[in-house]
């Protein structure tokens, strides 16, 4: 083994590699928020009275989940200019993360809602309380507490994932360590670096929701 | 889309199915190793076989993949691709079904483990007479879900640049032009592999809450 290790070109590139840590900041959190809005969206709908769209979403959800987010976001990015809509790669990733968050967050998020138990609601009228207050403290706050640690592993994940968009060119870690490599050829040193970078992103994704969760969810249960 | 590049993509698909394959296995048999040693009772094994799966659980599979496939070269292997990106999917199998089974194994009643210690059975006839046969069934569900996950996840091989049937399809979309017709076929080849496994483990998963309500 006579290959010398050579760190230069990741740091020359270092500004760049950190700039890009907020493109990929910006993609997951991108992601998120529209997986939470098409979660919560697929959740009524997924209960709603009219059968076809209900089987509508149940089979948006098995598609997004029984196929690659390579395939899809290659799928998103050619499909939406036909549909008139031109965006660049960036908001173009974001929608595809979305669009796969939300197939996983509608069942996590149906996956608490049913959790809570009719006699719980019933129970809180009886003592009194408002229709609102019974919805806030006893159906959205035990059950956003049920479902916290999976949705937490889920949007980690997601953030993970930012590094797929690489392959139409969002503007991310991945790709910037792309041009970095190809431009040095220091394959190992770079990818090795920006592997390090992921993990603390995702160590640091994991510290802030264990936050909002003791922030908000630490209460006693029983 | 004619027969040639329909027949393109099947030889896609025989690469996929052959990833999904090889990383299972291998993934399973390293990753039995990784659930024992973590659920060995020994710090500082307990201590290196977490620090593997934090690894493997907080970085993207592709550069997991990147990095594995320009190591092994770096140390002086001379590897056809197809082995280098094996490594990979197995070295990321791992540390996902060695966390999963780590799981079941502890899921385990203890008064198993200790009927078994009293019964005077040895570390290894306890694992694969009484612990592992019921931490096995536990983790079926899980397991299944995440071989589902790998077969997803070997699409990523096409950005390393081995063809596979995400990266046949690639070729072929820019070979034609139809990128829609060609990526939905792609999609639906993935999905015809993926959704009886994910029916299946989901049927489990309701088999097993039935049975332990």
């Amino acid at each position: 083994m006579n290959y010398k290790l050579d760190f230069t070109p990741v740091l020359d590139g270092l500004p760049s590699l950190l700039t890009a840590c907020l493109g990929t900041l910006f993609l997951a959190l991108g992601g998120m928020a529209l997986a939470i809005v098409i979660g919560i969206g697929g959740v009524v709908l997924r209960d709603s009275r009219i059968k076809q769209l209900r089987w509508l979403v149940m089979a948006f959800v098995e598609l997004i989940r029984n196929t690659p987010f390579l395939v899809q976001i290659y799928f998103i990015y050619f499909a939406l200019p036909l549909l008139g809509v031109r965006l660049d790669p960036t908001p173009t990733a974001i929608i595809a993360l979305g669009i796969n968050g939300g197939a996983y967050a509608i069942e996590i998020i149906r996956g608490g809602v049913q959790s809570i138990s009719k006699g719980q609601v019933e129970a809180g009228l009886a003592l009194g309380l408002h229709k609102a207050q019974v919805f806030r403290l006893i159906v959205l706050r035990p059950a956003l507490r049920a479902i916290f640690p999976s949705l937490t592993s889920q949007f980690v994940l997601l953030t993970l994932t930012t590094s797929v968009a690489s392959a139409i060119s969002a503007y991310e870690l991945t790709s910037v360590a792309q041009r970095i490599e190809s431009d040095s050829f220091r394959s190992f040193e770079v990818y090795g670096t920006v592997t390090l970078f992921y993990l603390v992103i995702s160590w640091l994704m994991m510290r802030f929701f264990g936050l909002i969760s003791s922030r908000y969810f630490s209460y006693p249960v029983k | 889309m004619g027969a040639n590049e329909f027949l393109f993509l099947l030889t896609g698909l025989k690469w996929t199915v052959f990833l999904s394959v090889i990383g299972f296995v291998g993934g399973g048999v390293f990753g039995l190793g990784v659930a024992l040693a973590r659920t060995s009772g020994s710090p500082l094994l307990e201590r290196v076989t977490s620090g593997y799966i934090a690894i493997f659980q907080g970085t993207p599979l592709l550069m997991q993949l990147f990095v594995v496939y320009y190591g092994l070269a770096l140390i002086g292997l001379k590897l056809d691709s197809w082995v280098a990106v094996s490594i990979g999917f197995t070295l990321h199998a791992s540390a996902y079904l060695g966390e999963i089974w780590r799981g079941s194994i502890e899921a385990v009643p203890k008064g198993q483990t200790e009927a078994a210690k009293a019964l005077s059975l040895n570390y290894a006839s306890r694992m694969k007479d009484v612990i592992l046969p019921q931490a096995i069934r536990i983790s079926l569900p899980a397991t299944i879900g995440f071989l589902v996950q790998l077969i997803k996840g070997t699409s990523l091989a096409a950005i390393v640049g081995f063809t596979e049937l995400a990266r046949a399809g690639n070729i072929i979309s820019n070979q034609i032009f139809q990128p829609l017709l060609v990526f939905g076929i792609v999609g639906a080849l993935y999905f015809v592999m993926c959704w009886p496994l994910s029916l299946f483990g989901a049927r489990l998963e309701r088999q097993f809450a039935t049975a332990t309500r």
